[in-house]
């Protein structure tokens, strides 16, 4: 990163160790993403990339044992989640929860509203239908409840209708690939792009380089046992295409634990 | 039962009291001679006085119930039967006294009234003060009036069907309400006459340590459609009040009959009701019953399906804040072939609330080809608050199809974090997943009555999270 005369907001983190019902999932890991920037978050399963959305967002079970997360030069630390999302961040979840009887326009409204972000009605009918709609999405997902009964893909999607109208500055997208085919990713990627740009920085956690062909990064980070090992440009992820993350761990000085991947109990 | 009151008007709205409002009062207590005052200050026949001292026989004999809720607190010595709030029933808002219709007005009765309902009545203490009815359901032969009244002016009527459905030695209960009733509804729908816009009574109870005992008695002749809406509020006081009403509904063939409670009253009130309706030959009962308020309430709509092809439908929400209890549920008796139920009962306990679901789900061994689904969730908000489920089931006939489904959850962590995460509090979002929790109940409400009751549950969920 340049140093320019007014440095962008940034997602800072120093230090950060996570533990979840006393176990040490994160430790020691070092992040920054600026705003404007899309950065990769890649690992093997169990590296702890699903914690560090979690720990970002202020989720209750994620409790942080060292270091700090910093965003707009603030301390997130002592803040609840709705004061981090009222603040710019955004987390689209690996698993979207259900909540069964809250239709989808209710669910948006509310968060708008919660941000302080509140449209007048029909402007905001207007934007949640266009999203929906450019999501690939039937209008019917409107009155649906939120993610009671969609399918993964719906999920995911959803997701991103939901950062097309809550806008925030910094997003963080959990294998928001996962699970989709090759048309229902290109179109969430498509949604990400549309709405990214100079207001707001985003980090893709990810797996595989699939979505990487869609949303280029500008900056890739490799993450195992709890920490960042290795951070770059875009030939990382052609290097973990080609011989995954073996190589990696190796360099770190980590083990390689075979069938670890599938085991992991904590993504 | 020394609650202090402060406890009690913890984010109960309607807690207010006009002060002493009523004309004539009863002596405390139960007696024959009280029961004979009430008839005689009713001018009622012979039948009903007699009516009247046999149903307080069976209530002397009969124990309180050893089951359900905790009624332990009831002073039966303590308690006014009977008071009469005011000399004439007003036909206009004008004609009634002026702090009781002050406090319709609080309660937004009048207005509502306006907007959206055909007929109103409203009760205060013993006696409708309030009733009207739209002039042309009155000219199709539609009757609302109070039971006092329906007695009086259309005996024929009122005899054939009073008590038949309840009689008085049915549980203890009932029996008191049989031997002290006062005031409640009298509704009669002609054949074929759809009364399409709802018809609504409205309970208030003012005076300290007092015993409501409306009598609801509803019937709706063949292929005729009806909607009844009650609801309920009362004072916050230290002492307290009973409410025990009996409902009776008679659903001709091919009828159609919808009941709607939203029971509202406060933390120091015994709500002790008995419901049952009896449907004919391919008729629809509805029972859609929320409960909301009460220190204890126990309540189980019933519904008898006694000609072939008739359906019963329970609907019921019990929300229990802090030392409620809502033992509440549903009865569904197929005695007719080809008969189907529905029953769905949502419960949520907050705090150190309590809710029961009990329920009797009967078959008789002619009554084959029944079709019934049974579906319970109870939602808990706090580690101590508690839900039970009592199903019953007692299936003598063979070809039958049962479904039954109970689930318990807690407000889940991940759903308030994903609520949170996009900006939500936390208290709105526990009342926006209590809400959802019910939306199957309250899409079933007047548009006026959801509103009403999510502002409600908000409401309780303020102060109470986080």
């Amino acid at each position: 990163m340049s140093e320019s005369p007014v440095a962008p907001d940034r997602l800072e983190i120093r230090g950060l160790g996570v533990a979840v019902d006393g176990k040490q999932i994160l430790s020691g890991l070092d992040i920054t993403v600026p705003k404007g920037q899309v950065h990769a978050l890649m690992g093997p399963n169990g590296a702890g990339k699903t914690s560090l959305g979690y720990a970002v967002m202020g989720h209750p079970k994620y409790q942080v044992t060292a270091g700090d997360i910093r965003w707009k030069d603030q301390s997130l630390l002592s803040m609840r989640p709705e004061d981090r999302a009222r603040m710019g961040l955004f987390l689209s979840l690996q698993y979207p929860t259900a909540i069964p009887g809250v239709t989808t326009v209710n669910f948006l409204r509310a968060a708008l509203k919660g941000q302080g972000k509140e449209l007048p009605a029909r402007e905001f009918l207007k934007l949640v239908r266009e999203q929906v709609a450019a999501l690939k999405m039937d209008q019917a997902f409107m009155s649906r409840y939120i993610n009671d009964s969609f399918s993964g893909g719906e999920k995911k999607r959803m997701e991103i209708v939901q950062l097309a109208v809550l806008r925030p500055e910094m997003a963080i997208l959990d294998e928001t690939d996962s699970g989709l085919d090759v048309d229902a990713l290109r179109t969430v990627a498509e949604g990400v792009n549309r709405v990214r740009g100079d207001g707001m920085g985003v980090l893709i956690i990810t797996h595989y380089q699939r979505i990487l062909d869609y949303i280029v990064p500008d900056r890739v980070h490799v993450m195992a046992a709890g920490r960042i090992i290795a951070s770059g440009g875009g030939e990382l992820v052609d290097r973990i295409e080609m011989d995954g993350y073996d190589p990696f761990l190796l360099e770190a000085g980590l083990e390689i634990e075979v069938g670890a991947a599938a085991a992991a109990p904590v993504g | 039962m020394a609650v202090a009151a402060k406890d009690l008007t913890k984010d109960y709205k309607y807690g207010f009291n006009d002060g002493d409002e009523f004309v004539y009062r009863a002596e405390r207590g139960l007696s024959a001679e009280v029961v004979a005052d009430i008839s005689r200050r009713k001018s009622e026949p012979p039948w009903m006085l007699e009516f009247r001292l046999k149903a307080l026989e069976h209530f002397r004999q009969r124990p309180m119930p050893s089951w359900g809720a905790d009624l332990s607190g009831i002073d039966f010595d303590d308690i006014y039967y009977y008071v009469r709030p005011a000399e004439e029933q007003g036909r206009t808002w004008d004609e009634v006294p002026e702090g009781i219709k002050r406090t319709f007005d609080r309660l937004g009765i009048p207005e509502a009234e306006r907007k959206f309902l055909a007929g109103v009545s409203a009760q205060y203490e013993s006696e409708v003060v309030y009733h009207s009815i739209r002039e042309d359901l009155e000219k199709l032969g539609v009757l609302f009036c109070d039971c006092d009244t329906g007695l009086r002016e259309h005996p024929e009527i009122f005899r054939k069907y009073f008590g038949t459905v309840i009689p008085p030695n049915d549980n203890k209960f009932a029996a008191l309400n049989s031997a002290v009733w006062s005031g409640g509804s009298f509704v009669y729908v002609p054949k074929g006459v759809r009364v399409e816009i709802p018809l609504q009574a409205y309970f208030r109870i003012n005076t300290e340590s007092m015993g409501q005992f409306e009598r609801t008695l509803i019937i709706a002749e063949e292929g005729s459609f009806v909607h009844y809406i009650e609801g309920c509020t009362a004072p916050t006081y230290s002492k307290d009040s009973l409410h025990s009403a009996v409902v009776e509904i008679i659903a001709m063939p091919n009828s159609h009959v919808r009941y709607t409670t939203i029971q509202n009253w406060s933390n120091n009130v015994y709500n002790l009701v008995t419901k049952r309706a009896i449907a004919k030959e391919h008729s629809v009962v509805e029972w859609i019953d929320g409960n909301l308020g009460s220190k204890v309430t126990m309540k189980y709509p019933s519904i008898y399906l006694m000609g072939e092809g008739a359906h019963g439908e329970v609907l019921s929400v019990a929300f229990a804040g802090d030392g409620q209890h809502q033992d509440a549920g549903a009865k569904v008796i197929h005695v007719a072939p080809n008969t189907t139920s529905t029953i769905v009962s949502k419960s949520v306990s907050k705090g150190t609330g309590r809710t029961s679901y009990r329920g009797h789900l009967k078959v008789y061994p002619k009554a084959h080809n029944v079709r019934s689904s049974v579906r319970c969730d109870a939602l808990l908000l706090d580690e101590q608050a508690r839900s039970d489920t009592y199903p019953y089931m007692d299936v003598e006939a063979e070809d039958v199809q049962i479904g039954h489904e109970a689930t318990v959850s807690k407000v889940g962590d991940e759903q308030l974090f994903y609520l949170q995460s996009r900006g939500i509090s936390e208290v709105e979002a526990t009342a926006m997943i209590v809400n959802g929790f019910i939306e199957p109940f309250v899409k079933e409400l007047p548009m006026e009555y959801a509103l009403e009751l999510n502002r409600l549950i908000a409401l309780q969920m303020e102060g109470s999270v986080g």
